[in-house]
């Protein structure tokens, strides 16, 4: 069962199952490690609907939750 | 001439260093097709000279980002001798896909393994060897930031070099050759990367947990920018205090007797034309020194990403970013630095979006001029109420540009933005992005902004025997062929004939006040409270606040975008604003009375 990563609750992670983006988008976000099969921890969200961070490895990012929807992840330990 | 490119992804350290590599020597050189200053350096490598350049970072061979396309073009149309590929140690789990494509192009690599201390520090052991072996490309461990390993990356480019002597034009097939290098990117850097099994909670994530706090994140934000714009502008101002003294006093000691024997006119346009000019330009240096210094630490420090990430919320509903906020924010002491500043945004149009804006932070010489006004014009109850209403103004006007823009500046790029881990920057490159900024402002914008003073000055100085920015004058004759437009500001000609000295820099107009009056600076506020009431005063402010920023901020924003379009958007669209504010103001306040 997967949800979207915007509602992965801050210190939750999971794993991506998909990612539901133009060809651009998909790119770029491989290009900072985000791929289907990798473990992305969500580490917090900014208050007022801002962006959340989260973590790949060693690399922590910021993305908006609109960009975030685009993720499929099964939640995970 | 060998040539070597400079590659990597965004914050690697790319241009650390080049800057190691290279030195002071660095120029911004022109290459056909590429649109972005690319930087490049001549230096002696072994016994041969070698031209190196600074590509932009990127992620992705393949990718259609503006950086993306101007590698690829580079890569396209410039024969090198060797790709020096720059990776970040601590994420080579990902970074290994850039040399990965890059090993396609046919092209001798060398291999930076760059940050190699964060990588210790986080546990991480890499094997260079077997990673060399691997891409067959040597590959070289170093922290270029500490200059640990440099002498090596020397030696071995020199090694290399002579073992390609040639130039090597890129395979173009491999641009459009999309290879799967997913499974050989896993498996590379499992061979050689050895991860520690548990991430120590590392400084950084206690240091987030302080400075991201969903309550005390934000006033922490505005804190730590008070005290940034104190430090830029609280150093700055006196030092730009002091070369306007300088230059004073070198005009009245030196200059003057010098021409005091010249016609009139020719006497005039030294003194007031080129002289001037020239000082308005030179005044601008400290400020914009102040500014890229103090700047380069706090982007250094990984603070400015956290930045975006807390004031984000508001920015994106104005189609803007969290960077762009910081950038507004520093404008307030002065516009031109702020948009110089710009540069840390990849996206042309969030750029453009935001330089757009910046104009409207009130800066400490539209300061001068309203402190002044409102004192001689306003009661010294309603004076604070004037002069906050004014800074709010200063906002909504800045916001509404956005929100009118921002469909036409629409920024398609997603707001992905890594948090490094904080880092302290090295004290020895911090003043290379100063000097940089300031030899790019006299070139880019020194020129432009003499000018324009010229400009000014013959306007208010033709005919010569009429007084200077008389009615007799062409300014004055502009100022009354613009009366019609100005009358339902409640502006008069005099006051109009101000706003166009304004357009040199906003602090003179106060100065030109007094001439066209002709009353000397200590009688000026009283003409000015015995000729407007209230209601012009405030209108007339309005109109300074918003209307057309200074001609170095001009300058500057023609210099950064490029554009003369863009430029000439950043007169017409405030001019078009203040007309309206002033107007709106004006006629209601008119008829409220």
């Amino acid at each position: 069962m997967s949800i979207p990563l915007n509602q992965l609750a801050p210190a939750a992670s999971g794993t991506i199952e998909s990612i539901q983006a133009g060809q651009e988008l998909r790119r770029r976000l491989a290009g900072l490690g985000l791929r289907s099969g990798i473990r992305v921890q969500v580490i917090r969200q900014s208050p007022l609907n801002g962006p959340m961070q989260i973590r790949i490895g060693h690399t922590d990012l910021i993305m908006r939750a609109a960009d975030a929807a685009h993720i499929e992840v099964c939640p995970g330990p | 001439m060998k040539r070597i490119v400079v590659l990597g992804m965004p914050n690697t350290g790319k241009s650390t260093l080049f800057n190691r590599l290279t030195g002071a020597g660095a120029h911004v050189g022109n290459w056909p097709g590429v649109t972005v200053d690319l930087l490049a350096a001549k230096i002696l490598l072994g016994d041969s000279m070698v031209e190196v350049i600074d590509l932009p970072g990127f992620y992705n061979l393949h990718g259609f980002s503006e950086d993306e396309a101007v590698v690829r073009h580079f890569l396209e149309t410039q024969p090198v001798n060797l790709l020096l590929v720059v990776l970040n140690s601590s994420q080579l789990d990902r970074q290994l896909a850039l040399p990965l494509q890059l090993r396609e192009l046919g092209i001798p690599m060398c291999l930076l393994l760059n940050m190699s201390d964060e990588a210790n520090k986080l546990g991480i052991r890499i094997d260079a060897q077997k990673l060399g072996e691997a891409l067959s490309a040597p590959a070289i461990s170093l922290a270029a930031k500490y200059g640990t390993g440099i002498e090596k990356v020397r030696s071995e480019l020199i090694r290399l070099l002579h073992e390609h002597p040639k130039l090597t034009q890129a395979d173009v097939a491999a641009f459009n050759r999309d290879t799967r290098i997913e499974l050989e990117l896993d498996d590379l850097a499992h061979r050689v990367v050895t991860n520690p099994i548990t991430l120590p909670v590392s400084a950084t994530d206690r240091l987030d947990r302080v400075l991201l706090h969903p309550w005390l994140g934000l006033p922490i934000f505005f804190l730590t920018m008070f005290l940034l714009f104190q430090a830029i502008y609280g150093l700055g101002i006196p030092l730009q205090d002091g070369m306007g003294w300088l230059f004073d006093h070198l005009k009245s000691r030196w200059l003057e007797p010098v021409v005091a024997t010249w016609p009139g006119p020719l006497k005039s346009l030294v003194l007031e034309g080129l002289f001037d000019g020239l000082g308005t330009v030179l005044t601008f240096l400290p400020i914009i020194a102040m500014f890229f210094l103090l700047m380069a630490i706090v982007e250094d420090s990984g603070y400015l990403s956290r930045a975006a990430f807390l004031t984000d919320a508001l920015m994106s509903r104005l189609g803007l970013d969290g960077r762009a906020f910081v950038m507004q924010l520093l404008g307030f002491g002065c516009n031109v630095p702020a948009i110089m500043g710009t540069r840390i945004m990849r996206s042309p149009a969030l750029r453009t979006l935001t330089m757009l804006i910046i104009p409207f932070s009130l800066c400490s010489a539209r300061l001068q001029v309203i402190l002044f006004v409102v004192a001689a014009t306003f009661p010294p109850l309603a004076a604070p109420i004037a002069l906050f209403s004014l800074y709010l103004a200063s906002f909504v006007m800045a916001f509404l540009t956005a929100f009118i823009w921002r469909k036409r500046y629409r920024n398609h790029e997603p707001l992905l933005l890594e948090l490094p881990p904080y880092r302290l920057p090295t004290w020895r490159f911090l003043g290379f992005e100063a000097w940089r900024a300031t030899r790019q402002f006299i070139a880019g914008a020194g020129g432009f902004i003499i000018l324009g003073v010229l400009m000014v000055w013959f306007l208010t100085h033709f005919p010569f025997n009429a007084p200077v920015a008389g009615p007799q004058t062409l300014a004055g004759w502009i100022a009354r062929g613009l009366g019609p437009i100005f009358e339902p500001l409640g502006i008069d000609n005099m006051l109009s004939t101000a706003l166009l000295f304004g357009f040199i820099a906003k602090e003179i107009v106060i100065g030109a006040l007094a001439v066209i009056y002709s009353v000397g600076p200590n009688e000026l506020s009283g003409v000015l409270a015995q000729r407007l009431d209230w209601v012009q005063a405030y209108s007339f402010l309005l109109f300074t606040l918003i209307y057309t920023p200074c001609l170095s901020t001009i300058a500057v924003i023609k210099q950064e975008s490029k554009s003369w379009k863009i430029a000439a958007i950043a007169v017409l669209w405030p001019l078009s604003l203040a007309w309206l504010t002033s107007f709106a103001f004006y006629q209601i306040a008119r008829h409220l009375q």
